[in-house]
């Protein structure tokens, strides 16, 4: 066991580096914006933006900058400095937006998981029936129904300011909310709308899972055993159908941290790291999109990892081969 | 409770019948047999023969709102068909348990031997985990595993073959049963694993007094363990004989045509393996008449009707389902050599 995580932890270092080239590549090799310029302004002279690309250090070659990058990323997690927001750097504008991410997102997991168990479980067992049949339609509508579409709905139906049934705070009601409990009345509609669509593909994966292990030769023996149904349903059927949906959780939740939530936090106005990718997208601050390209990076590869370790608890016969 | 040697298990006109797409399918059609206390009955026949179905449905596995169960199967007083799913569930695993072709398959995955193994006698007895666990400990030790109390901590996949299908016989010996159906239970082991696990059923039968089902589609393996033996073929019996009289005076051609296509270790290898010609017939659509009239070499136009499985050779315990008279099955059976086969090569 032990040597199956430390095997799995340096594939994730071997990982994350090869995805900090990449990006360094991306972002400083291939062709953009010139860095100096944009932060030199309107105007400038020819002598201001070579001393600011002097003092940025892009006149050295690119092996001792990216080798700057890596050790300045490792040292001090640095990952750079946003050209338009005055010099500020990124990772402090990350750490700044991620309490609204990562409230957002673990609350819609947890409500779509909620919802998808129950749903996708009764739906394997009473297959073909009209509650089947019903569940199957809706979630299929759930998930063609776009995001950004399925919140302006919201909205428009349950929003205080504008809804037709006023009852759940509207945009930008995050920011405004001062306690705890005001964000979490704020992240309602939120929750339901990036919860939606998720909550209809894992209720229809747990179902065609659930039904796949249903039929395997040890629901038949824990039958054959005498155990009482809901008991082979719950012990036998769902341990085994849940298994491979931690795999899909791991992903989904990182990269919903990653800025994944992007159109739920720029259609709510949440100002998590989603929205702040969009607006930095809007301004060209590409040092502010490569550390938080950077950072989705680094949350992705560690979720993996988690899923992995989780998965050798999970399934014994991992843990040994 | 029944006296030894009366019947355990009766069962009479046993209909299976599952809605297909393609439509109603038959799997078992009129099956009657009975199962003493204490005997080895061999179910035999080939894949799709109804043998398998006919036992889970016994213990009530095939219901569903796809599948259409009726007959009587008489166990203790109580006609299991019958039975409301809560009772029948009282008694599988309890009264009457059940080993299956694949014991990797069968045991689940994710738990260990021994949780699966209490979680067995914790269903039916009211039992504390530390007192369920000593006896499974003992189960295992019963069907040969040493170091059981270590094992116990064992995943399915840490075991080899032959010690998986003997964790599933003690798992199902777990509550001390009336009857054991053993479907196929050699089928994915290896020849000698083979031997030492129609052994140890042979033995624990001895020692527990417990009736067995053994359903397979090797007649070497009833030969080896059954006292009665029972030829299924499509979803109905169509002989019934104490062992030897199988084995030397076989009465249906389908049981000729079985008998004959065994290899032989100790005869020169014949030019060509003897088969029964064509295919067993869809469950979807039966022939009318007797079953095999198809594939029959001998079949006549009174195989129009379908012969009742009664006895026809001058033993009462020895029954089938053929019109030729004893002394034309004599003549007709018997292939070169001595040899027994449906028909000449």
């Amino acid at each position: 066991m032990l040597r199956y995580i430390a095997r799995r932890l340096l594939w994730a270092v071997a990982l994350l580096f090869i995805v900090t080239a990449v990006i360094f590549v991306i972002f400083n090799v291939l062709p953009t914006a010139d860095p100096a310029q944009l932060r030199a302004g309107r105007g400038a002279s020819v002598e201001q933006i070579e001393a600011i690309r002097e003092s940025l250090g892009l006149n050295d070659p690119i092996h001792v900058r990216f080798a700057r990058y890596v050790e300045g990323v490792v040292t001090e997690f640095d990952l750079g400095r946003s050209i338009f927001q005055n010099n500020a750097p990124v990772r402090d504008i990350i750490f700044d937006r991620l309490p609204a991410t990562i409230m957002l997102t673990v609350g819609a997991a947890i409500l779509w998981l909620a919802v998808a168990i129950p749903v996708g479980v009764i739906s394997a067992v009473r297959r073909r029936s009209l509650l089947d049949r019903t569940t199957m339609i809706t979630t299929l509508t759930l998930i063609s129904a776009p995001v950004f579409w399925l919140g302006l709905v919201a909205l428009y139906l349950f929003a205080q300011d504008v809804g037709v049934i006023k009852i759940f705070p509207g945009i930008g009601a995050y920011s405004e909310a001062d306690t705890f409990l005001g964000k979490v009345g704020a992240m309602i509609l939120p929750w339901i709308v990036l919860a939606s669509a998720t909550a209809a593909i894992y209720a229809r994966y747990i179902r065609s899972q659930m039904i796949e292990v249903m039929g395997e030769d040890y629901i038949r023996t824990a039958r054959a055993k005498g155990a009482p149904e809901g008991v082979v349903v719950r012990r036998h059927g769902l341990r085994s159908a849940l298994t491979p949906v931690v795999t899909l959780l791991g992903v989904d939740i990182g990269t919903l941290l990653a800025g994944n939530a992007i159109l739920t936090e720029t259609v709510f106005n949440i100002p998590g790291v989603g929205g702040e990718l969009a607006s930095a997208i809007g301004q060209s601050d590409y040092e502010l999109i490569q550390g938080i390209v950077l950072f989705g990076a680094f949350f992705i590869v560690i979720f993996s990892l988690i899923v992995d370790v989780l998965y050798a608890y999970l399934d014994p016969r991992v843990r040994y081969s | 409770m029944s006296a030894p040697g009366t019947e355990l298990l009766s069962v009479s006109g046993l209909e299976v019948t599952f809605r297909t797409d393609a439509g109603e399918l038959r799997a078992v059609d009129g099956l009657s047999f009975d199962l003493r206390r204490g005997e080895i009955l061999g179910i035999v026949g080939e894949s799709g023969s109804g043998k398998s179905v006919a036992s889970l449905s016994i213990l009530g596995l095939t219901r569903g709102p796809d599948t259409v169960i009726s007959g009587r199967a008489e166990f203790d007083g109580r006609d299991l068909i019958a039975l409301g799913e809560e009772e029948l569930r009282e008694l599988r695993g309890n009264r009457i348990s059940m080993i299956f072709q694949d014991p990797l398959s069968s045991l689940h995955p994710f738990y260990t031997i021994g949780k699966q193994l209490i979680e067995a006698i914790q269903v039916h007895r009211d039992v504390r985990k530390e007192e369920a666990a000593e006896r499974a400990a003992q189960l295992l030790e019963m069907v040969g595993i040493p170091d059981a109390r270590r094992r116990l901590d064992e995943y399915p996949h840490e075991f080899s073959g032959g010690m998986r299908q003997r964790a599933m016989i003690a798992m199902a010996l777990a509550n001390e049963p009336d009857i054991l159906i053993a479907d196929e239970p050699t089928t994915a082991l290896d020849v000698t694993t083979q031997a030492q696990i129609l052994g140890l059923i042979k033995d624990l039968r001895e020692q527990l007094g417990m009736a067995v089902i053994m359903i397979t589609h090797d007649l070497g393996v009833v030969a080896e363990v059954a006292d009665r033996v029972l030829v299924m073929y499509a979803g109905r019996a169509v002989e019934s004989a104490p062992v030897d009289a199988l084995f030397y005076d076989p009465q249906h051609p389908y049981t000729w045509g079985l008998l004959g296509s065994i290899t032989r270790m100790d005869r020169p290898r014949a030019a060509k393996l003897a088969q029964i010609k064509g295919q067993p017939p869809s469950p979807l659509a039966l022939p009318t008449g007797c079953k095999f009239r198809p594939r029959c070499p001998h079949a006549f136009d009174r195989c129009a009707i379908e012969p009742p499985l009664e006895p026809r050779a001058g033993d009462p315990a020895h029954a089938d389902r053929c019109w030729l008279s004893p002394d034309e099955k004599r003549a007709k059976r018997v292939v070169e050599g001595g040899e027994i086969g449906l028909e000449a090569a």
